[in-house]
């Protein structure tokens, strides 16, 4: 789940890191007070999950507390990637002296939490990353004991030589990472971690990432989704407990299992056709799942044609085809539907199936071809 | 003999009182996996199907009955809390099921699982089946195998399924099959189980499933290249998929230019694997190479 950079603000704040005052507008008025009391010239940053808010105009200069109100005015209810802006971060254009980056990713090799500091921050960290790796300074931590006092203090040495500088940086790294572990987060990042002409260390930007998994028993952390931020049927989908990404083509894709789900949507792109989405169902079925899945896709007005891929396992085929009958019984599904099924309970599936003049194919690449064709006469 | 498991495997179940561990552990009996412990704290003392007895601790499962494997199908939040249970115990193999275990979890769990020399397979994997000694550890569906010769390793489940079915649909059996799992930290990776596959003597061939995400394919490839003197096919699922989105699999996310279908089909060329474009070219590629 991507936190909004004001919602990870305020964790790294609580953590005890120094950071710039600032604060979050929902409205020009707001964004208008809070100037006021930051005074001078701010910055008025869009709060949407999506890169390259500068260059879509989502990130402003303010002069004074009128023109945040005309800046807030002009960011707010903007649309960037897709995606609308409903709150605004107003925080002081402060003077910088040096930016750095730091950055601590839960990293799948080492199989723990990776420090990634670099003297080289603020501008774009992956292009540093891939034309001078050198330059960033990788130390994974150990969860048993935690970040050592030494350690912290060697990655605050890469990026300062005035001791004062060093200790105030060996402390927010620490801060970092007790962020990190106590919001279950999979990213913890600082970009720039800047000094200031009279010398002090804060962080400017931040951003967090927290692993999925944490939230089934963390729902202090839960209540920081914003579903305003999301696609409205991908944010209808995880409420629904379905694993959904929507995607431009036109062949709607419902299958059991994120491989099978990945490989379907492969193959339909194999046989010439376009999917529409990734869309797991999961593995334990139910009847309502299904009947939740079809109403998502066919919400979808580019979708002309629809594929369920069903491999039984743990996932009954019978509660699959149950549901689809449901569903055509709540709804009227106006695009056709090509149904590959096999596994688990099979014969019910067909039988439930027969009954409503449904068919059922067992071959999974008969099925996409004849998805596809079907797509593409009715496109 | 085969790999991981054979027809000397004592198979304990963690959470076999559970749902979803009694219906597993009824399929397993049923495929005929010697099922000799379960283990449900507070049902210490039952018995599962009048056959298998049920015990409060693992320590006390494997004394009472020398069970050499344990499968956990515990919720997700005390899931990795088994596994060290399990390690703990002195179990050799360790196959977790769950699927949702947070991964600050795992990261704190492997170092242990390590020190004691315990192989962990999974989280959030399908487990694994021999279909020649008839021992399934997991949820693969037995009916779809067929006993013979290719070993499968694969990070996902139902496309698993999908390439085994063809498998055996053509003839063609599998020594062993093994689900790794689809979460960032998992115990037991691709080079682990072309390593297991290589000093088989029971497996001929190898078909290896993987997805977008991480660099574990890009890994195993090189170790093909170096190690591994049987025939390899592969798959890579995602090929499709969008940057930077998680595709269910929390291990499936392409970030930057890491992770990506096209990279890691180019291992696999470059290590002579051959090519599966989809699930049904396996039994082709495996003909022309066995």
């Amino acid at each position: 789940m991507n936190l909004h950079e004001y919602q990870a603000r305020a964790l790294l704040k609580a953590a005890g890191i120094p950071m710039f005052e600032g604060d979050v507008a929902s409205t020009p008025t707001e964004a208008e007070a809070i100037a006021r009391r930051i005074g001078g010239t701010v910055v008025i940053k869009a709060q949407v999950h999506a890169g390259g808010r500068g260059k879509a105009g989502g990130v402003k200069l303010a002069r004074n507390p009128a023109e945040a109100m005309d800046e807030a005015a002009q960011i707010l209810g903007m649309t960037i990637k897709g995606l609308t802006v409903h709150k605004v971060l107003v925080v002081p254009a402060a003077e910088i002296a040096t930016e750095s980056y730091v950055g601590l990713i839960m990293d799948r090799e080492a199989q723990c939490p990776v420090f990634m500091v670099s003297a080289a921050g603020g501008v774009d960290i992956e292009e540093v990353a891939a034309r001078t790796p050198e330059k960033i300074v990788r130390l994974p931590v150990d969860p048993t004991y935690g970040l050592f006092p030494h350690h912290a203090l060697r990655l605050a040495f890469v990026l300062y030589r005035d001791f004062t500088q060093v200790k105030a940086a060996a402390r927010i790294m620490e801060q970092l990472y007790a962020a990190f572990v106590n919001n279950g987060a999979s990213l913890a990042e600082i970009n720039p971690l800047v000094t200031t002409p009279d010398a002090r260390v804060l962080a400017l930007d931040a951003k967090i990432v927290i692993d999925d998994n944490e939230l089934f028993w963390r729902p202090d952390l839960g209540v920081l989704r914003d579903d305003s931020a999301e696609e409205p049927s991908e944010a209808a989908a995880r409420r629904a407990n379905l694993s959904f990404i929507k995607l431009d083509g036109n062949v709607g894709c419902v299958v059991n299992g994120a491989g099978l789900a990945m490989a379907t949507m492969d193959l339909v792109k194999y046989y010439g056709g376009e999917p529409a989405n990734f869309l797991d169902i999961g593995g334990s079925s139910s009847p309502e799942k299904v009947i939740n899945a079809l109403k998502i896709i066919t919400a979808d007005p580019h979708v002309k044609a629809i594929l369920f891929n069903i491999f039984g396992g743990i996932t009954r085929t019978d509660d699959v085809a149950n549901g689809i009958v449901a569903a055509t019984r709540q709804f009227k599904v106006d695009v056709p539907i090509v149904i590959r099924l096999t596994g688990t309970n099979e014969v019910e599936a067909l039988r439930i199936l027969e009954g409503v003049g449904m068919r059922a194919l067992s071959d999974m690449d008969q099925a996409v071809e004849q998805v596809v064709q079907l797509a593409r006469n009715a496109a | 003999m085969s790999a991981f498991v054979d027809r000397n495997t004592r198979l304990l179940v963690q959470g076999i009182t559970g749902r979803e561990g009694s219906f597993h552990s009824r399929q397993m009996l049923e495929y005929g996996t010697a099922v000799v412990a379960g283990v449900t704290p507070g049902k210490g003392g039952q018995t599962f199907e009048g056959t298998v007895p049920v015990f409060n601790t693992v320590d006390e499962a494997v004394r009472a009955t020398g069970a050499n494997v344990s499968v956990i199908y515990v919720p997700p939040m005390a899931a990795a809390a088994a596994i060290v249970e399990a390690a703990d115990a002195g179990l050799p193999l360790v196959v977790c099921i769950t699927e949702g275990i947070p991964v600050m979890h795992m990261s704190r769990t492997m170092p242990f699982v390590r020190s004691r020399g315990v192989r962990l397979i999974g989280p959030n994997c399908p487990g694994l089946i021999a279909p020649g000694p008839r021992a399934k550890v997991g949820i693969i569906p037995g009916n779809i195998c067929s006993p013979g010769r290719v070993g499968v390793v694969s990070r996902s489940g139902t496309l698993t399924y999908e390439v085994v079915n063809h498998l055996t649909r053509a003839g063609i059996g599998q020594s062993t099959c093994v689900g790794i799992g689809g979460d960032p930290i998992i115990g037991t990776n691709f080079i682990d189980c072309l390593r297991a596959f290589q000093d088989d003597a029971d497996t001929a061939a190898i078909v290896m499933i993987g997805e977008i995400g991480g660099t574990d394919e890009q890994h195993a490839a090189a170790f093909v290249k170096e190690q591994i003197t049987k025939p390899v096919v592969g798959f890579i699922a995602g090929q499709t998929a969008p940057k930077g989105r998680r595709m269910g699999h929390a291990g499936a996310i392409i970030s930057g230019s890491s992770g990506t279908a096209e990279e890691k089909l180019a291992a696999f060329e470059v290590a002579g694997i051959g090519i599966m474009r989809r699930p049904a070219d396996v039994v082709g590629l495996l003909r022309s190479r066995m």
